[in-house]
Order: structure tokens, then C-alpha cells, then sequence
């Protein structure tokens, strides 16, 4: 089951530079890890240590914020694109 | 240094005053490799918060969806305080997620004159940057 997901620029120096990898999973909790085993490292930038998604990362399941999906838990599906956005916040 | 159009210089000193008590926020997009600021985008600020701000996230998307489509960058990401002085906030700092931009700050604070300064933030690090308003 493959799944797109494109990764911002903050986090390139995890994919060596790319803009997207492949990953597969059944959730997006799946996902994370999934891509964590190939680069390590991104999982802990995107979920928090609760194991809920970071509140500054946005991440969205092909034109939905997965907020208003199932967030962590959200089901995936082959073909499914997953982009990752931090949060453009501040005080 | 910060290269600036005066126009896109007014267009956020008028934003962050309309918002006012408000913080305000928004991007000007550029062509990707050129760090010149062009295309100004007014953001919503979804805490509509007097100390804080944040793009609504699905706002956020579309907008970077359409730079992505026309190879554009977030040349500038701007906000405003409204009672503090323009200067990157503990928070700004930790959330500041775009290594390639210029942060713009705005203080609305005075009534008659505008605080209007620009930064890098990088890894947690903060430079102040020159404008050349052109």
C-alpha cells in the first residue's frame, strides 16, 4: 500500500532533500512509523510524546486537515496523499 | 537585507492596523531562488488573539498548494504585535518553521508611528536583518 507524502522544507534533512517519499501504513500512526524507519527521526518532529500529533504540525489526508478526520488514528488508503505543513504560529 | 516594494510595505502596515488589537499575519510569495517579495497574501489570523497568532491551517494549505503550483517561496511571513515592541517573541522563535524567509514584525503599540522590522530565524537563532524600502 503505497502512500505520497510530501514533506516541507524543515524536515528535507530527513528525506535527504526530497519533497516526497513514499510510505504505507493503515493509519497515519502506522505511516509515521513506517517512514521512521527510514528516517529516523521525522516520527518525533510530528507526534508528540502523548503520542498525539504535534499541535504546531498540520497534517492533511489529501484536502482535509486529518484534525477533522481521525487525527493520529486517521485510516489510510493506497493512493491516499498525506502533506505535512508546521504550523505557521507565534505570540 | 530585506528587499521591499513600498507598496507591499504599506500593504502591511494597513493590515496590521485594521487587525489592531488584533494581531494580524500573512505571506508575500516570490519566485522560488529569488528572495524577492511579490505577490502579498493576507492570512487569517485563526486565534484572532491580541498576543497570538496563527494561520488557519486550512487557508494555509491552499495558499501553499498555489505557491507550490507556481514555483513560488514564502518570501516574507509577516505579523504584528499590538502592544509589545516588534522583536520575535519567545514563541515566535520556537514555532518559526520557514528557514528561508524573512520575518516581518509590526508593532502597532504607538498610534502615530510604526515599528517595522525584519529577521531571520533559523535553528532557534535570531538575526535582525536590514530594509531597503525601494
Amino acid at each position: 500500500m503505497a502512500i505520497e507524502v510530501r514533506i516541507p522544507t524543515i524536515l528535507r534533512s530527513y528525506t535527504g532533500g526530497d519533497k516526497a517519499v513514499d510510505g504505507k501504513g493503515e493509519t497515519l500512526d502506522d505511516l509515521f512509523a513506517d517512514l521512521d524507519a527510514r528516517h529516523e527521526g521525522l516520527r518525533g518532529r510530528l507526534v508528540s510524546d502523548d503520542g498525539a500529533l504535534n499541535r504546531f504540525v498540520n497534517v492533511y489526508l489529501n484536502d482535509e486537515d486529518v484534525r477533522f478526520l481521525g487525527g493520529i488514528a486517521t485510516p489510510l488508503n493506497d493512493g491516499d496523499v498525506v502533506t505535512i505543513l508546521p504550523a505557521v504560529a507565534g505570540g | 537585507m530585506l528587499e521591499l516594494r513600498r507598496d507591499l510595505y504599506d500593504a502591511i502596515v494597513a493590515h496590521a492596523r485594521r487587525d489592531h488589537p488584533d494581531e494580524a499575519c500573512g505571506v508575500i510569495a516570490g519566485p522560488a531562488g529569488t528572495d524577492r517579495p511579490e505577490r502579498f497574501i493576507e492570512m487569517a489570523n485563526a486565534e484572532r488573539s491580541p498576543t497570538f497568532y496563527r494561520f488557519d491551517s486550512m487557508e494555509q494549505f491552499q495558499v501553499w498548494k498555489e505557491m507550490d503550483a507556481r514555483d513560488e517561496e514564502p518570501v516574507v511571513i509577516y505579523h504584528s504585535h499590538t502592544a509589545t515592541e516588534a522583536y520575535p517573541s519567545r514563541t515566535d522563535i520556537s514555532l518559526a518553521s520557514e528557514p528561508g524567509a524573512h520575518y516581518v514584525l509590526v508593532s502597532t503599540r504607538a498610534e502615530e508611528t510604526v515599528e517595522f522590522r525584519s529577521f531571520r530565524i533559523v535553528e532557534g537563532e535570531v538575526t535582525e536583518e536590514e530594509i531597503a524600502v525601494i
